[in-house]
């Protein structure tokens, strides 16, 4: 904890940097995928792994680890990404995303190292880092729970389930974030289903509430340290972002949200990756 | 036989007490109906191993999940009404998909559940349950078969769904078939009565009728086997087998929709293996209404007359 250095900044800009275009080889490489809600939580998870978290790639298994649910499980290149550049696996299985025999599905399974629950059907992954933290609670473990949801997860009803119940038990060993890029299949999710006001639907609910840019990591450092130092609430951690994050075309496009670029649009996205 | 009566739903607080008792890693949850399923004697016994969650099934799912994702073993459980359908998402893409150790144990399944109607009847849930891969479908005859069955499965890794019944009897009992016992073994179903023209396959609260049927055919010299069929799945072809060619002919009886349920199960083993006549005892597809569970039971066809009945027609059709 404490302030982070800007060496270490430079640390994260440069694996934030990789992991972007790893998603984007790895996507136009599978044919198909999730580029957009990728894209935007770049950031929040490399702060996440590479600053926060506490785990150890050589022990995935470790009982005191910290959890990491990616409850959006379409975000599964982004979540693989990180999890090869960490060392849970060799970055080569990313070519073989998708692909018949692969370890890599299109959405996670417990068959990868480094994965704590499967994904796919929005909605569930708060109530499960719900049961997490209150078994590490139980047993006495340092460990802290973090759970990724997109912001049209919103929509789904036990996401609120959830809120209710971590509040109850007063879980302030779980985190959760909401990768706030406003768009979701459909659409934008103003428009779809609207949710402002977002945080202060998650305060009413006695959640600790914390707004950062998604791509300020002093802003993402203070916030995962500040939910840290709370005490008998969880929090909440909104970040906003821009979904299809870094490759003009893809920002605010809606279209990007389950289209993979093709292998020849790599050429101006190389470009754009500096 | 069937003189005695017992509650499945003390039966099961009794058995998480017990359980609690010597194993550390035993979590329940429930959703506001705690004290109805008698899982609240476990939170009585260990609050801090104790969640109630309130009316909120699918989180109820979703952190039993979480709380087995952290190396316990959670019971989690409400009216069988609200889980299986209300939670089908979260039982195959969390429970069954990561093989988790969660054992649902629901109450309050099938017709019997009397005077509030259709909406609370529960008649799909062992279809619903049956169809999802590594999930294990267990529907207990009595509240001996509930205590053993409850307490075995927590040795046991991986999802289960049990299904309890409310009572037949003056609100919550239901007839003693294993008054000598009983001990689970999972995919091993149970020869409770040898015979050879006919073999009838009960589960739940149709294996007493079931009884009651093979006792009633014997005094006009038809000879019926009674199996249990308590694990619909994994099922045990081995036994169904056996009977069949013992038998050659077959009726299987249920509280639940003739679609999908046991003797779907069953019929299939059959179907594939050695193809005989089956009549299968059930809801018939269709929602239930409000009445006494007696009856509802005669009206709906549960009965060990119905039972009788549907193994002369299958005996007729042998060939
Ligand atoms: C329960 C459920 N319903 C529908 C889908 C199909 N689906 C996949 S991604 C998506 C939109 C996700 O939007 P959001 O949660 O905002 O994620 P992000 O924008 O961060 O990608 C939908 C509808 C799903 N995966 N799960």
């Amino acid at each position: 904890m404490g302030m982070a250095t800007s060496q270490e900044i430079t640390r994260l800009q440069d694996l934030a940097r990789n992991t972007r275009k790893v998603i984007l080889e790895t996507l136009a490489e599978a044919g198909s995928g999730h580029p957009g809600g990728s894209l935007s939580a770049v950031e929040l998870l490399v702060t996440l792994y590479f600053y926060k978290l506490k785990h150890d790639p050589k022990n995935p298994k470790w009982p005191d680890r910290d959890r990491f649910i990616l409850s959006k499980g379409h975000g599964a290149p982004l979540l693989y990404s990180i999890l090869a550049q960490a060392g849970y696996f060799p970055l080569s299985e990313l070519k073989s995303l998708r692909k018949l025999g692969a370890l890599l599905q299109g959405h996670p399974d417990m068959d990868i190292p480094g994965i704590e629950m499967p994904a796919g059907s929005e909605g569930i992954g708060l109530s499960v880092g719900v049961g997490q933290a209150l078994a590490a609670r139980l047993d006495g473990r340092p460990t802290r729970t973090y759970v990724l949801m997109g912001d049209g997860e919103q929509g789904e009803g036990e996401v609120w389930e959830a809120a209710m119940s971590a509040s109850k038990f007063k879980l302030d060993n779980l985190v959760g974030m909401i990768d706030r890029n406003g768009i979701q299949q459909d659409g934008l999710t103003e428009q779809i289903m609207p949710l402002e006001p977002l945080a202060a639907k998650w305060r009413a609910f006695n959640w600790n509430v914390i707004e950062v840019d998604g791509y300020d990591y002093l802003q993402l450092i203070e916030a995962f340290d500040t939910a840290e130092m709370t005490k008998n609430r969880p929090t909440m951690i909104i970040a906003h972002t821009v979904k299809g994050k870094g490759i003009s075309f893809m920002e605010w496009s809606p279209m990007y949200h389950g289209t993979a670029p093709t292998k020849e649009k790599m050429e101006d996205i190389y470009k754009e990756l500096k | 036989m069937l003189e005695k009566m017992g509650a499945m739903r003390t039966a099961y607080g009794e058995a998480l007490v017990e359980l609690g008792a010597n194993n550390q890693r035993i979590v329940v949850v429930g959703a506001d109906t705690t004290d109805s399923l008698k899982s609240g004697m476990f939170g009585a016994k260990y609050p801090e191993r104790f969640f109630n969650l309130g009316i909120a099934e699918q989180n109820l799912i979703g952190v039993a999940a979480g709380l087995a994702f952290g190396g316990k073993v959670a019971y989690a459980g409400t009216y069988a009404i609200f889980v299986p359908g209300k939670c089908v998402d979260q039982i195959r893409n969390m429970l069954c998909y990561a093989d988790l150790d969660v054992k649902i144990v629901c109450s309050h399944a099938g017709i019997t559940v009397g005077p509030d109607g259709g909406s609370h009847e529960q008649v799909e849930d062992i279809a619903l349950m049956r169809c999802v891969p590594h999930m294990r479908v267990v529907v207990p005859a009595d509240a001996v078969a509930v205590k053993s069955i409850v307490k075995a499965i927590a040795d046991i890794p991986g999802p289960f769904y049990v299904r309890l019944t409310r009572g037949v009897i003056k609100g919550s009992n239901t007839p003693i078939v294993y008054e000598n016992g009983f001990e689970y073994k999972l995919g091993k179903a149970n020869l409770i009565r040898e015979g050879s023209d006919v073999a009838i396959f009960g589960c739940g609260i149709m294996l007493p009728e079931a009884l009651r049927a093979a006792e009633s055919l014997a005094t006009k010299g038809v000879s019926a086997s009674v199996i249990d069929i308590h694990t619909v799945k994994p099922i045990d072809e081995e036994m169904i087998l056996k009977y069949a060619r013992k038998c050659g002919a077959a009726v299987s009886a249920e509280e639940h929709n003739i679609m999908g349920g046991m003797g779907s199960a069953v019929s299939e083993v059959l179907t594939d293996q050695y193809p005989i006549p089956l009549k299968r005892v059930g809801v018939n597809d269709t929602f239930g209404e409000s009445g006494e569970a007696q009856e509802l039971l005669n009206k709906y066809g549960l009965t060990a007359a119905h039972i009788e009945d549907a193994a002369r027609q299958a005996i007729a059709m042998k060939r």
